[in-house]
């Protein structure tokens, strides 16, 4: 635990340095010195300090405050300690006032330099377990936002409160927008690891190089730029889950890397020869069918095997179309609240469109239609009226269902189309259709549409 | 050669290399080796403080230690400080094979109390494997009857017993069964 914190010791003199930081070592601390305000920039910039003991008084280059005010500019949750000797407390004080937040007067008993670094962190600790808790909220916030009366999504819910407390991994199979995520966090933050964190990593968004250091970590000097050593997602989820979205986009050679890590819970960071040993939980989830990607030889057969322990499939939005009222009216309520809107819900008639329209986009399309419709509408409820576009957009949707026709019939139709969209301007008529007036004009003759 | 070598620094009590090798010998499967008394580091004595320099005493350990020592625990009865910190029972090289611990805070006649042989034979053992613990990698231990707890006044010495606890013992075993018995 205290390896979480380390501490910095800066002062001029070898010997101050060396023995501060043999005796913080000896509590468990991760400890660095540096001889001089420059160097403890240098180490501040690489490394998170939960710590930093700052002499005051060092001679050359930057005193002990200008150090703090730098140190505090690169690492602003760092407490500083002050050392000073009894002739300069007053320069303390002062420092105290500038950030510090303390200060002590060399040599100090072991019982008073024990207890002031155990207050600080136990603070640090409250600190951090408060962010995590805030955090926690939030999502359990986002966790209600399962809302559904459908028998199969009920099945889902009660699935993922059997495998809670499990360690076995999980694959959520679902079209985008299905809360592939939300499932994820629910399964988390049911069982045993809920007090520990969730990380959530997309895997399509990174490249692979990027995505192997953001996994694994890297040590320093890995590569161009990786100045101090980093924690990988997997080595931050350590205790709890690691969520890694769009499984199936992963290159073969970081699905090799994942293979290992599920099989032998340990990895190496990028550029590091020391293994680090991890207990996370690996919940995976992907809108490919894996199974295909197995066959057509694009994902690995054994990772596969790895991965599918237990799998949660999300039906679309369109089939399970009575929880939309549901969802539609819980979406109102908070979107409503959040933008400071006075919006106390939707109509009947909102609602029947809403249900209409088939959602490619699933749940995060209907929660963006209704944030949609709030900002816009001008009435204390949603009317279908402020859905129209919506329904204009699923009809233009069901027009792009191709007739049975010629090629030369359909682009004849096409153009006949944006003739009268355009009430016959020619001009407007080619853009939107994406070609050139000339073209336009040949096309008119050629299927002799008069305008 | 895998021995602990015990070096006193300046005079000792008579019994305390004695006392030193019995506890030794019940924890660390290695044969212990009394080295030559050797002199106080004269540059380790601090005027102003009236104390001496931990780090010095560790340099001069460093210095004379023969090359193929395992561990050397060097012993003294003089003050010992850091120029952070008022005193120090001891000090070791984390996971290294130096250390040393100093009697002179262990004395009951240092708090102006009567003379107890008994009770400084206790105390020096706790800080023995105290500060050997640390050339071993054991950190601070959470338990205060450990032999690995942070003592910082007489009192805190005195609550540990002459032991590791049952995790700060089972590491130090599985140490020596790593590396082959050393």
């Amino acid at each position: 635990m205290k390896k979480h914190w380390p501490i910095l010791v800066v002062d001029d003199e070898e010997v101050m340095c060396e023995s501060m930081a043999a005796w913080l070592r000896e509590d468990g601390y991760r400890v660095d010195t540096a001889p001089d305000g420059q160097k403890a920039l240098e180490l501040a910039r690489a490394a998170d300090y939960a710590i930093c003991f700052v002499d005051l008084k060092m001679p050359g280059g930057m005193d002990g405050i200008e150090t703090m005010m730098e140190i505090h500019r690169i690492r602003p949750d760092a407490s500083i300690i002050i050392i000073t000797a009894y002739a300069t407390v007053d320069t303390a004080i002062q420092a105290m006032k500038e950030g510090a937040q303390e200060y002590i007067v060399k040599p100090c008993n072991p019982q008073e330099i024990s207890m002031l670094v155990s207050r600080i962190l136990k603070l640090k600790k409250l600190q951090s377990e408060n962010a995590i808790l805030r955090k926690k909220l939030a999502r359990q916030y986002k966790h209600h936002d399962i809302i559904t009366k459908n028998p199969r999504m009920d099945e889902i819910l009660a699935l993922t409160q059997d495998v809670a407390s499990l360690r076995s991994t999980v694959l959520i199979r679902g079209e985008s927008g299905t809360g592939k995520e939300l499932v994820a966090r629910a399964v988390h933050f049911s069982g045993n690891r809920a007090d520990k964190p969730f990380i959530a990593v997309s895997c399509a968004a990174l490249t692979e190089t990027l995505l192997e250091s953001e996994l694994f970590g890297y040590e320093k000097g890995a590569f161009t730029g990786a100045a101090g050593q980093a924690k990988g997602k997997f080595e931050v989820a350590d205790g709890g889950t690691i969520f890694l979205d769009e499984i199936g986009d992963i290159s073969p050679k970081l699905q090799a890397d994942l293979l290992r890590v599920l099989q032998e819970r340990r990895f190496y960071r990028v550029g590091g020869t020391q293994e680090v040993e991890v207990d996370v939980r690996v919940i995976a989830a992907t809108n490919k069918n894996l199974a295909e990607e197995v066959q057509q030889g694009r994902f690995r057969e054994d990772l596969y095997y790895r991965l599918n322990v237990i799998e949660i499939q999300l039906p679309p939005l369109r089939e399970r179309r009575e929880d939309i009222p549901l969802l539609a009216e819980h979406f109102v309520q908070r979107i409503s609240s959040e933008l400071g809107k006075d919006v106390a819900g939707i109509s009947a008639d909102a609602l029947k469109v809403l249900i209409a329209y088939d959602w490619p986009g699933n749940v995060r399309e209907l929660e963006n239609v209704i944030e949609r419709a709030i900002v816009t509408c001008r009435n204390g409820s949603l009317e279908s009226a402020d859905f129209s576009w919506l329904h204009r957009d699923a009809n233009q949707a069901q027009d792009w269902e191709v007739p049975d026709v010629p090629l030369g019939e359909l682009e004849r139709r096409a153009i006949v189309a944006a003739l009268e969209r355009k009430h016959g301007n020619v001009k407007e008529a080619s853009s939107a259709l994406g070609i050139d007036r000339s073209t336009l004009y040949d096309k008119l003759k050629r299927y002799e549409i008069s305008h | 050669m895998s021995e602990l070598c015990l070096v006193p620094i300046g005079s000792l009590p008579p019994q305390a290399l004695e006392w030193i090798e019995n506890a030794a010998a019940d924890w660390f499967p290695l044969p212990t080796r009394r080295l030559p008394a050797i002199a106080i580091p004269d540059r380790a004595y601090d005027a102003r403080r009236g104390q001496y320099q931990s780090l010095e005493f560790m340099k001069t350990l460093a210095q004379c230690a023969p090359r193929d020592a395992f561990r050397v625990l060097g012993i003294t009865d003089v003050d010992l400080s850091i120029p952070m910190l008022s005193f120090l029972f001891g000090q070791a090289q984390f996971d290294g094979p130096i250390a040393v611990v100093s009697l002179c805070r262990l004395h009951q006649e240092f708090y102006g109390l009567p003379a107890q042989e008994a009770l400084l034979r206790e105390r020096t053992v706790k800080e023995v494997l105290h500060e050997l613990g640390h050339t071993f990698g054991l950190v601070h231990c959470s338990d205060s009857t450990c032999a690995m707890s942070l003592a910082t006044h007489i009192e805190l010495v005195d609550s540990k017993t002459e032991k590791y606890c049952a995790r700060c013992g089972t590491q130090l075993a599985q140490r020596f069964a790593r590396n082959g018995g050393v």
